[in-house]
């Protein structure tokens, strides 16, 4: 995972909410065995509409999206994230996130930005106003700045999530650092506990 | 220390899992006691074992089953779609390749992740389960902490049968009073989400208590607490008791003799103690509780099936009003149009929210000696080989059959349309699984989501019907 410090680009404001993971990336998409490939299926069946917002060409090449709250609530497939990715955001900004969405883009390196329902509008507004603003999050100071229009607001990140984007850092490394504490937790574990092996025909 | 302080319950079962408490703001590290995987959120996460050269920690607690996209007609043919038939085969080499227990389409264990776990005895109160699968909080219903991750977290768990995790918060969610006899877990669980929202339970683990929950069977347990998600709710748990334990008595893993003696001793320490307080408390007058219907195109836009289509602009708040206008044209309803007056195409009983025994047997008591509506297409997909051969013992397929419905082989089908059961663009169904999203039925498809003896009443009268209404 590549480390993230600033994520300083064009937004395109998605003006929905409770967008959830199976309208980021539709359930046909989810069959493909691989972790690339997914940049044609984000939002494939709103970009059939040629007035939905990323076929306006005002907002190409945008590194972040700005969407309503309840932002990848639903189905956990982490191809919603990677399918974000590889068409190019790098950040996404929205009053609220489903949590299992939360987790999936911290384990990508993909900003998940949370700020107050009012500065999410006023966000809103001014990227629909303006396509070109040029908004910066900084992942260090936990910032959203759009210079142009005197726009700046902190968001919430927990220090641990903050950690891993800045470091790149990946869990399995920093987990298996404590392999010795997961031997002695197997050790007192109820010898009852169930064990997915001997089935009975 | 603060080893007296009183607990709630999912904060003692996250106790015992600590592997490591987690020092300056880093997540606790859990153990993980069980892990299911399927063919459509794993074959990301081998091929990240095999890139990093790890093995898998733990396959005696990791097992794998062919659900989410496996067709429910002919099942002794190879799959025809190329791309599923290829997920499939990458499940059953990765299964091979890392020792991993699996049941194919057509082995009696198969079925809905969810649904075999529980029959085979393998959720248990008190344990940690999770799976690439949001709907993982059906194993709450145990008492145990379960909760969906996405594929990198998948990885983690094969790699170190752990997972990181900040504590999560705690909710309070109780039923009282008595439920009427016409509604039903289903009901319950869709006015849980109607009143407290989609976004309701994010960053909780919402545990459901009073008398309604404590009435209800381990079947209907799992249909609230799958339904935990919908409510953006961490997970859903509740406190096991008698219904719990004789349940899991004769299930091929339970514990046996002296072990399931300590066992039981240790299941009943798992309850919320006195004193104890949620972040989140709130309560549902259980009495007030009947059919439910969604009319949007997420779990929370729901109203009784006595009710009529709402209109936007009694969303006072934004974006509420904004969603609602855009759901129901979608949905291609209008406003003030009673429920039953709404017409379906299609009928679906199934997914891991209602498709184990229980539900096949209420729905069949509503459509025996009845005749399917004209032009309904009706499918009853069974969720597990072993709740398919159950319903055949009772003679519940010649049932279905009688009246009009396709009985079929066991899967998540048209739950999500990864296989050949989709609807068609505007096609509107009924359907007794847990999401009404755009498309997530077939792309532009249209879904209301129902109990299985409302489900079972629509096919018959051809539009939105409880049973009482039938002639
Ligand atoms: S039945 Fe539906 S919700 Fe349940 S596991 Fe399958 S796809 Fe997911």
């Amino acid at each position: 995972m590549k480390a993230v410090r600033i994520v300083q680009g064009r937004a395109v404001p998605l003006d929905r909410s409770d967008v959830d993971t199976d309208q980021i990336i539709p359930s046909d998409w989810l069959k493909r065995v691989e972790r690339t490939g997914f940049d044609e299926g984000l939002f494939a069946t709103w970009r059939d509409d040629p007035d939905f917002i990323l076929n306006n060409k005002n907002y190409r090449g945008a590194k972040i999206l700005v969407a309503g709250t309840n932002f990848g609530t639903g189905s956990s497939r982490e191809h919603a994230v990677w399918a974000i990715q590889q068409y190019g955001f790098e950040a996404v900004v929205s009053p609220r996130f489903a949590d299992i969405f939360r987790n999936n883009c911290t384990k990508n390196g993909l900003v998940a930005v949370q700020v107050s329902p009012d500065c999410g509008s006023d966000l809103m507004a001014a990227v629909q106003a303006a396509p070109d603003l040029q908004v910066t999050i900084d992942v260090t100071q936990l910032t959203v700045k759009v210079p142009a229009i005197k726009f700046a607001t902190t968001y919430k990140m927990d220090v641990a999530t903050q950690r891993r984007l800045l470091e790149g850092l990946g869990d399995i490394e920093l987990t298996l650092q404590h392999a010795n504490d997961i031997v002695t937790y197997e050790q007192n574990r109820r010898h009852w506990l169930p064990r997915s092996v001997s089935f009975p025909e | 220390m603060l080893e007296h302080r009183p607990k709630t319950l999912s904060e003692k079962i996250w106790d015992r899992h600590l592997v490591k408490v987690g020092q300056n703001s880093e997540p606790d590290l859990l153990y993980i006691d069980l892990h299911l995987i399927h063919e459509v959120t794993s074959p990301q996460a081998f091929e990240g074992l095999r890139i990093s050269g790890r093995t898998i920690r733990r396959p005696d607690l990791t097992l794998a089953t062919e659900d989410h996209n496996v067709p429910t007609t002919d099942i002794d043919k190879p799959i025809k779609d190329e791309i599923s038939r290829k997920q499939v085969e990458t499940l059953r080499r990765n299964v091979e390749d890392f020792g991993i227990t699996s049941f194919p389409m057509g082995h009696p264990n198969q079925g809905i992740v969810h649904v075999i776990g529980p029959e085979l005895g393998l959720t248990q109160p008190g344990m940690t389960i999770v799976c690439g699968d949001s709907h993982t909080s059906t194993h709450g219903a145990f008492g145990a902490i379960a909760f969906g991750i996405g594929t990198s977290e998948v990885e983690h768990v094969l790699a170190t049968q752990t997972l990181p995790q900040s504590r999560t918060g705690t909710m309070s969610v109780k039923v009282t009073g008595e439920l009427p006899p016409d509604a039903t877990a289903k009901d319950v669980v869709l006015t849980i989400i109607g009143t407290i929202g989609t976004g309701g339970g994010i960053g909780k683990i919402i545990e459901y208590r009073g008398p309604v929950i404590a009435g209800l069977s381990m079947e209907g347990r799992m249909t609230v607490c799958n339904m935990s998600i919908e409510a953006g709710a961490k997970a859903g748990l509740i406190a096991p008791d008698e219904v719990t334990f004789s349940y899991l008595r004769d299930k091929p893993h339970a514990p046996k003799g002296a072990d399931w003696d300590e066992a039981i001793a240790d299941w009943k320490t798992l309850c919320t103690d006195q004193g104890a307080s949620f972040d989140d408390e709130v309560t549902i007058d259980g009495s007030k509780i009947g059919p439910m219907v969604t009319w949007g195109t997420n779990p929370g836009q729901v109203v009784a099936l006595d009710d009529v289509v709402p209109d936007p602009d009694s969303f006072k708040e934004s974006p509420y009003r904004e969603s609602a206008s855009r759901a129901l044209e979608y949905m291609g309803i209008t406003a003030g149009t009673a429920m039953r007056d709404i017409t379906v195409d299609t009928v679906f009983i199934g997914s891991c929210t209602n498709s184990r025994i229980e539900d096949l047997r209420s729905a069949a008591a509503v459509v025996d000696g009845r005749r399917v509506a004209k032009g309904v297409r009706t499918l009853v997909v069974p969720g597990s080989g072993q709740v398919r051969a159950q319903a055949e013992a009772e003679g519940l397929p010649e049932i279905f059959r009688a009246a009009g419905f396709d009985w079929r082989e066991p899967g998540c089908s048209m739950c999500l349309a990864m296989n050949p059961d989709k609807l068609s663009p505007g096609e509107r169904s009924a359907s007794t699984s847990n999401r009404n999203f755009e498309g997530r039925q077939g792309s532009l498809g249209r879904t209301h989501l129902v109990s299985p003896p409302v489900a079972a009443a629509t096919a018959i009268a051809g539009t939105f019907a409880a049973p009482a209404d039938l002639a």
